[in-house]
C-alpha cells in the first residue's frame, strides 16, 4: 500500500503573508512530496466576493509565488494553492493565474496548471430549489433555508470545493493546481488522500498546515511549517528553528475559528479529534495520533454568496466639549430627525458608532462611560452614491451646529481631523447565501481546466 | 483553610481571546493554568452566566463547550450583528471577548496571574 509516508510543506498562513527564504530552504532539505498553501478567508468579510477583489497586494503575493514555483519546478513536485484571490471566484482566480503568468515569464518556464472553478450560477441554484431539493443553512446562518428570492439578489456565488476536485486535478500530473474556493484543508489533504492514507490523520494535519506557523510557539502567519503523514499518525514541526511545535500550540490550534474544537469538517466527512493524542517528541516537534475519520452520510458543499447592500460614505468627527459629551445619545437622535426630515426615511441608513464609549461592543459593553474625548464614526450606507454624500454631509454639519439649552460652544461641536470631512468608502456587501447543498458527485459544481501559463 | 477569592477571570487565564467561527457567530476561548481551574470555572461559567455577561438572551449563547486537551472553555455566542454588515463594529471579531474578560468569579482553585 503505497509509501509509509507523506511530506506537506506549508510556507505561510495565506498566501502573500510573506515566509523567510531560509524557512523554505529548511523545509526543502527534508524532501517535501508537495507545497500547498491557501490564499482565502472569508474573514475579511463579503467586499471581496462581491467586488471580485483580492484581500492581499498583488505585489506580496507575487513575491510568494516567485518562490513557491521556482523551488517547486526544481525539486519536480507540486505546488496546490486553496481559494485563489481570497474569495476563490472566476475574477479572483483569473486575478491569480495573471500573476502565474508574470512569474512564469521571470522563470522563463511554461508551466503546466489545472484551474478548479468553483462559480455557482444562479440558474443551478434556481433548477435546484424547483426541483424541492431544500438548501439548509450552514452554521449561525440566521435566516433559514434557500429561496429563490435570495438566489436572485445574489449578486456572486461560490461552492467550497471539497477534497476530491483537488485529487483530480493531481492525477493531470501538473506543476501548479489552483483552486477556486475551497475547504482551508483541501490543497494540504488532497496527496494524502489520493495515496490512501488516513482520511482524518490527512484532515487534522492539513488544518494544522493550513495556518503555517500560527500552531507554533511562538506562533507566527509569516513563517512556514511542516507535516509528515504515517499510517496511524503524523508529526508536525515549524520550519523556522527559532520557533517549536508543543503539545499545547497544537492541541490549542483545533480551537481557532471554530465553534466546535473537536470536529473538522470537510465536504464527506469529518476528523473526530476527540480522542486525540499530542506528543512531544523533541526537536520542536509534535507526533499526534487518535484522529478517527467519520464518514458523513450526504455530502454537503458549502455555498458563499453576496448581495450589494448599497454604497458607504463616512465621517470621522472627534469631540471633547463634555457638555456635548454629556448629552451625545440625545443630540445624535435629533440630528438624525432633522436629516429625516429633509431627507426622508427611504434609501439609507445611519450608523454612529462612539469610538471612547461603546463603539466596539455596542449593547455588549460593559461600561459604557465616555472618556474624556470620544470619536465618532458617522456611517451612512445609502442606495446611491448621491445620496449617501448628502446624508453624511447633512448629519455632519447638523451635528456640528446643534445646540442645546445653556450651550457655551455656539462656533462648532466637532473637531474635523480630515477635508473633506466624507470619505467614500466603497460598495457595501452583506453575506446572502451561507449554505449547504448536497451533491451527488464531489465534482459535480468543480470544472477542472487545463492550461498551460508562461 | 478557606482560600475562596473574587478575581476577575481574565486575571486567572493564561489566553482569554475572541474571533469570527463564520460570519454569524464568535467564538470566545478562555484557557486555563490547569485542570483543577478549569473545572472550577466551567461550573460557574454556564449559559445563563455568559448571557449575563453580554446583556443578551441565553438562546444567543450557543454553547459552553470545555476542551480538556488545551484547558480550554470555548463559549460561542450569536454575533449582534452579521460580519460586515452595517452596524458592525468588528469584521474578526477580534475584541469581543472583553464582556466575559471583566467576569468576576469566587473561585478557589485559579491563581491570579499578573501579567510583567
Amino acid at each position: 500500500m503505497g509509501l509509509a509516508e507523506l511530506r506537506i510543506l506549508s510556507p505561510t498562513a495565506i498566501l502573500g503573508y510573506g515566509f523567510p527564504l531560509e524557512s523554505l530552504e529548511r523545509g526543502l532539505r527534508d524532501e517535501p512530496d508537495a507545497i500547498a498553501v491557501d490564499a482565502g478567508s472569508t474573514d475579511p468579510g463579503p467586499y471581496y466576493l462581491g467586488e471580485g477583489v483580492p484581500f492581499v497586494s498583488d505585489a506580496a503575493v507575487e513575491r510568494d509565488l516567485y518562490y513557491l514555483l521556482q523551488t517547486s519546478l526544481e525539486n519536480e513536485i507540486p505546488l496546490l494553492i486553496g481559494s485563489a484571490g481570497g474569495a476563490g471566484a472566476k475574477p479572483h482566480v483569473n486575478h491569480l493565474l495573471a500573476l502565474v503568468k508574470r512569474v512564469a515569464k521571470r522563470l522563463s518556464r511554461k508551466l503546466r496548471v489545472a484551474v478548479i472553478w468553483s462559480d455557482v450560477s444562479r440558474e443551478y441554484l434556481l433548477e435546484r430549489l424547483a426541483r424541492g431539493d431544500s438548501i439548509e443553512p450552514a452554521e449561525g446562518y440566521p435566516y433559514g433555508g434557500l429561496s429563490p428570492r435570495i438566489v436572485k439578489e445574489s449578486i456572486r456565488i461560490v461552492a467550497q470545493a471539497g477534497v476530491e476536485p483537488f485529487m483530480e486535478a493531481l492525477k493531470l500530473n501538473v506543476d501548479l493546481v489552483v483552486g477556486g474556493r475551497s475547504v482551508d484543508v483541501a490543497p494540504f489533504a488532497a496527496l494524502a488522500w489520493l495515496r490512501g492514507f488516513d482520511r482524518g490523520l490527512a484532515v487534522h494535519m492539513a488544518k494544522i498546515l493550513e495556518c503555517g506557523a500560527i500552531a507554533a510557539e511562538p506562533g507566527s502567519g509569516s513563517d512556514g511549517m511542516m507535516g509528515v503523514l504515517r499510517r496511524s499518525e503524523f508529526e508536525v514541526y515549524p520550519l523556522n528553528p527559532r520557533r517549536r511545535a508543543t503539545r499545547v500550540s497544537v492541541a490549542e490550534h483545533a480551537l481557532y475559528e471554530r465553534t466546535n474544537p473537536v470536529r473538522e469538517v470537510v465536504p464527506g466527512g469529518y476528523a473526530d479529534l476527540a480522542d486525540a493524542v499530542y506528543e512531544e517528541i523533541g526537536g520542536g516537534r509534535v507526533v499526534v495520533r487518535g484522529t478517527r475519520w467519520v464518514e458523513a452520510e450526504r455530502y454537503m458543499v458549502k455555498l458563499e454568496g453576496v448581495k450589494l447592500t448599497g454604497y458607504r460614505v463616512i465621517v470621522f468627527a472627534g469631540a471633547r466639549d463634555p457638555d456635548f459629551i454629556s448629552r451625545l445619545d440625545q443630540l445624535v437622535n435629533e440630528a438624525i430627525k432633522v436629516v429625516e426630515d429633509v431627507m426622508g426615511r427611504e434609501g439609507y441608513r445611519v450608523e454612529v458608532h462612539v469610538y471612547g464609549r461603546d463603539a466596539i461592543l455596542k449593547s455588549w459593553e460593559p461600561t459604557p462611560q465616555p472618556g474624556h474625548e470620544v470619536g465618532l464614526l458617522i456611517d451612512v450606507v445609502a442606495d446611491s452614491w448621491e445620496r449617501a454624500e448628502a446624508v453624511a454631509s447633512l448629519m455632519r454639519s447638523t451635528l456640528m451646529h446643534i445646540g442645546w439649552p445653556g450651550r457655551k460652544t455656539t462656533a462648532g461641536n466637532l473637531a474635523l481631523p480630515l477635508s473633506p470631512s466624507e470619505v467614500r468608502v466603497g460598495r457595501v456587501y452583506e453575506w446572502s447565501i451561507w449554505h449547504l447543498l448536497e451533491l451527488k458527485d464531489p465534482l459535480e459544481l468543480f470544472p477542472i481546466e487545463e492550461v498551460v501559463v508562461g | 483553610m478557606n482560600c475562596v477569592a473574587r478575581v476577575k477571570l481574565s486575571d486567572v487565564a493564561l489566553v482569554l481571546r475572541s474571533k469570527n467561527a463564520g460570519p454569524y457567530i464568535v467564538t470566545i476561548d478562555v484557557i486555563l493554568p490547569s485542570s483543577e481551574c478549569l473545572h472550577e470555572v466551567a461550573t460557574v461559567l454556564t449559559k445563563e452566566l455568559v448571557a449575563r455577561a453580554y446583556n443578551i438572551g441565553i438562546d444567543d449563547v450557543l454553547s459552553v463547550h470545555v476542551y480538556e486537551p488545551s484547558l480550554a472553555i470555548k463559549v460561542n455566542i450569536r454575533r449582534r450583528v452579521p460580519a460586515g454588515s452595517i452596524g458592525d463594529t468588528d469584521v474578526y471579531g477580534a475584541q469581543q471577548h472583553i464582556p466575559l474578560a471583566l467576569l468576576t468569579l469566587d473561585l478557589e482553585k485559579c491563581v491570579p496571574r499578573v501579567n510583567a
